[in-house]
């Protein structure tokens, strides 16, 4: 069983919901990441989300552009990132941990190359928003024979078919984006996102977490009340850049602060 | 399948493929929101592609409104003056707008128009597939706004003028390298955003399928033209056709109908910028590699760790560091070949085919001129280049101007 997948049943033991928080790699600079890692989990995330900069970052609103441009500037890429999960795992062997973008920087390490230094590291999930499964190719048994989990994105447009397929080809969890539109946008309906999810949900028996529009612990708590967990990432990505020149350990804090936040309104369910 | 067979035995109607493949290219790499609305676009076009009625309304437009058939024009004197094979121009510089692009926002405005919504978005580098959506946009009453590099719209006043005066609306994009490329991703959040009420009318060959499939059978009446107006003027078929390669429309354009034609040779031709040995430039045929952009898979401008490059052209159409799909899957064919010119020759080909023609390319087309120039001298006398003049110059002239240090 997958790092993601143990995580999962511990919380649901405790009846706790998930709380899986995103950053980019790099941003705003390479020293603040790890430090960071370690303040999100001690401030209550119980999974990492790490964001691989890319150029070309089609799925993001403005504040995760930006924090895409600014770790581009600080030079990070796919080969730091991975070394950044390698660093986390030192001290910490629980935490699972998930990358989340773009197929070329994959493509260009090749997907073999990428699986075994991913699972060498300890990566537990993939999350490649352009990449679908009838595109996958062989990542998809490169990703599976090392035991790294393939998440999928399921949108306010998929159609229940499609749902099936996607929830048949994934594993660790699935991510509902709870609107139609890019990440950090503003009009989320928590009655619609409910409609969709108990449609959903009576397809698959993998968790559901929703993502993409949850500012805050409140927004957070009424969507966690239907899902097994929330993804948070603009609000974090924000206070990234706010904070960008400030030490390591002040931008750690600032995302600490966030994420404490929205823990103590999860855990008030 | 060796090599050659396959080179031989390609049925080059077929493709894409169910999936949208050509080869490994092409595909749909798009996040899930966008699915549905590639769903549907692809079945919509899937009904309508082979419709009768459809193809006669999109016949009438390309005939009453833009102006088709554009001519075939015998460059007679830049024959000469080179001294070698015969150059025709095919002249889509004549067509309503001014270009190629308007024969394929023709063609996605009357899809648009089956869908029902009620809004078009576009990218646009040039601006020239701006203006032609916001010109089908005016006409059809839809509500337009097109996404624009901030360093293209610098450059390309007067066709962001045009687009203001159509009634649409011109956002400047500021993100990344602030041109075409980032336009491109803009107008897809754009069109994630507002799925519902909006259609996406690509400019190009490239984006996820449906889009190089639809966009190529568009403008491929640029070729069915072209091909028959030579048998009818020379009674043979050219032995060589020369377009230019930004994203590919207009050369995919010309050449798809004559793929089945073994004795034609095809030269695509990529913006050269500054020199491909310079790194500064915008031929990813001549020196990308394989990767995933905008929907697709194709020849990419990237880095070692794959972050895309910014490209360079004189040529704002061309400034694109990639290439639709077809494209790339002729090339590692062989079908096509694809060569590069830089900046200074295309710009000494747009002076010298304004004097000697009296017609003033644009600077996309000029990089096809000017490999026309190189190719002809050895070629024989009796025989026949077509070059597509993809688009006129106009809205060149102050780029031109500015290079020349002169304040128009």
């Amino acid at each position: 069983m997958s790092r993601i997948s143990q995580q999962f049943e511990a919380l649901q033991a405790r009846g706790r919901k998930a709380l899986v928080a995103y950053i980019v790699n790099g941003d705003p600079c390479p020293e603040a990441s790890l430090p960071t890692m370690h303040k999100m989990v001690e401030a209550g995330a119980d999974i990492i989300e790490l964001g691989v900069p890319f150029s070309d970052p089609m799925a993001e609103g403005p504040v995760i552009q930006l924090g895409h441009e600014r770790a581009l500037e600080s030079g990070t890429s796919l080969t730091g990132t991975l070394d950044l999960v390698a660093d986390f795992r030192k001290t910490d062997t629980t935490t699972p941990v998930i990358l989340m973008g773009y197929a070329n920087p994959v493509e260009r390490m090749g997907y073999s190359r990428f699986a075994e230094r991913a699972a060498q590291v300890g990566v537990d999930g993939l999350l490649t928003v352009d990449l679908p499964p009838e595109e996958l190719g062989e990542l998809k048994t490169e990703l599976a024979e090392r035991n790294i989990d393939n998440i999928f994105l399921l949108a306010p447009t998929t159609a229940p078919e499609r749902a099936r397929h996607l929830a048949s080809n994934a594993s660790g969890f699935l991510y509902y984006v709870s609107l139609k539109g890019v990440t950090g946008a503003g009009h989320l309906d928590v009655d619609a996102v409910k409609t969709k999810l108990d449609e959903f949900g009576a397809l698959t028996s993998l968790p559901m977490c929703v993502g993409f529009g949850i500012k805050d612990a409140d927004t957070a708590t009424k969507v966690a009340r239907l899902a097994d967990g929330v993804v948070i990432g603009s609000v974090l990505v924000d206070a990234m850049g706010k904070h960008a020149g400030q030490s390591p350990d002040e931008i750690a804090d600032a995302v600490g602060a966030i994420i404490s936040d929205i823990r103590r309104g999860l855990d008030s369910l | 399948m060796s090599e050659k067979e396959q080179k031989t035995t390609v049925n080059y109607s077929e493709f894409p493929d169910a999936k949208g493949h050509f080869g490994q290219f092409g595909g749909r790499f798009v996040s899930e929101t966008l699915i549905y609305a590639l769903d549907e676009l692809q079945e919509i076009y899937s009904s309508l592609k082979d419709d009768a009625e459809f193809q006669a309304e999109f016949d009438r437009d390309l005939a009453h409104y833009v102006g088709r058939p554009s001519p075939l024009y015998h460059a007679e004197r830049m024959s000469r003056e080179l001294g070698g094979a015969q150059i025709y121009f095919k002249r889509e510089d004549l067509n309503h707008t001014g270009a190629h692009k308007v024969n394929n926002t023709i063609g996605q405005a009357l899809l648009a128009k089956k869908t029902g919504k009620t809004r078009v978005i576009a990218e646009t580098g040039a601006g020239q597939h701006g203006v032609a959506t916001a010109t089908v946009a005016a006409r059809l009453g839809l509500k337009c706004q097109v996404y624009m590099g901030a360093e293209d719209v610098r450059r390309q006043a007067l066709n962001v003028y045009r687009m203001k005066l159509l009634g649409a609306e011109v956002i400047p994009v500021t993100s990344g390298s602030k041109t075409l490329k980032d336009a491109m991703n803009e107008a897809m959040r754009d069109w994630a955003t507002n799925v519902d009420d909006t259609f996406y009318i690509i400019g190009t060959v490239a984006g996820p399928h449906p889009y190089p499939q639809l966009v190529r059978d568009f403008q491929a009446v640029i070729g069915r033209e072209a091909r028959a107006q030579c048998l009818e003027r020379t009674g043979r078929l050219p032995d060589a056709l020369v377009a230019c390669v930004g994203g590919g429309s207009n050369a995919i354009g010309l050449f798809h109908p004559f793929l089945d034609d073994t004795s034609v040779a095809m030269y695509g031709v990529e913006a050269g910028g500054d020199g491909v040995a310079t790194g500064r430039h915008a031929a990813p045929l001549n020196d990308g590699v394989p990767g995933v952009l905008h929907g697709n898979r194709t020849y990419l401008m990237e880095d070692e760790n794959g972050q895309i490059i910014e490209t360079h052209s004189v040529s704002a159409g061309l400034d694109y560091p990639g290439v639709g799909p077809e494209h790339a899957w002729l090339k590692d064919l062989g079908r096509v070949n694809y060569v590069a010119i830089n900046d200074n020759e295309a710009l000494d080909a747009f002076r010298s085919t304004t004097k000697v023609e009296g017609i003033m390319p644009a600077l996309e087309s000029s990089h096809a001129l000017a490999y026309a120039a190189k190719l002809a001298p050895t070629m024989a006398k009796d025989q026949i280049i077509i070059v597509n003049l993809s688009g006129r110059g106009d809205k060149d002239i102050l780029t031109v101007a500015d290079i020349d240090g002169i304040t128009v």
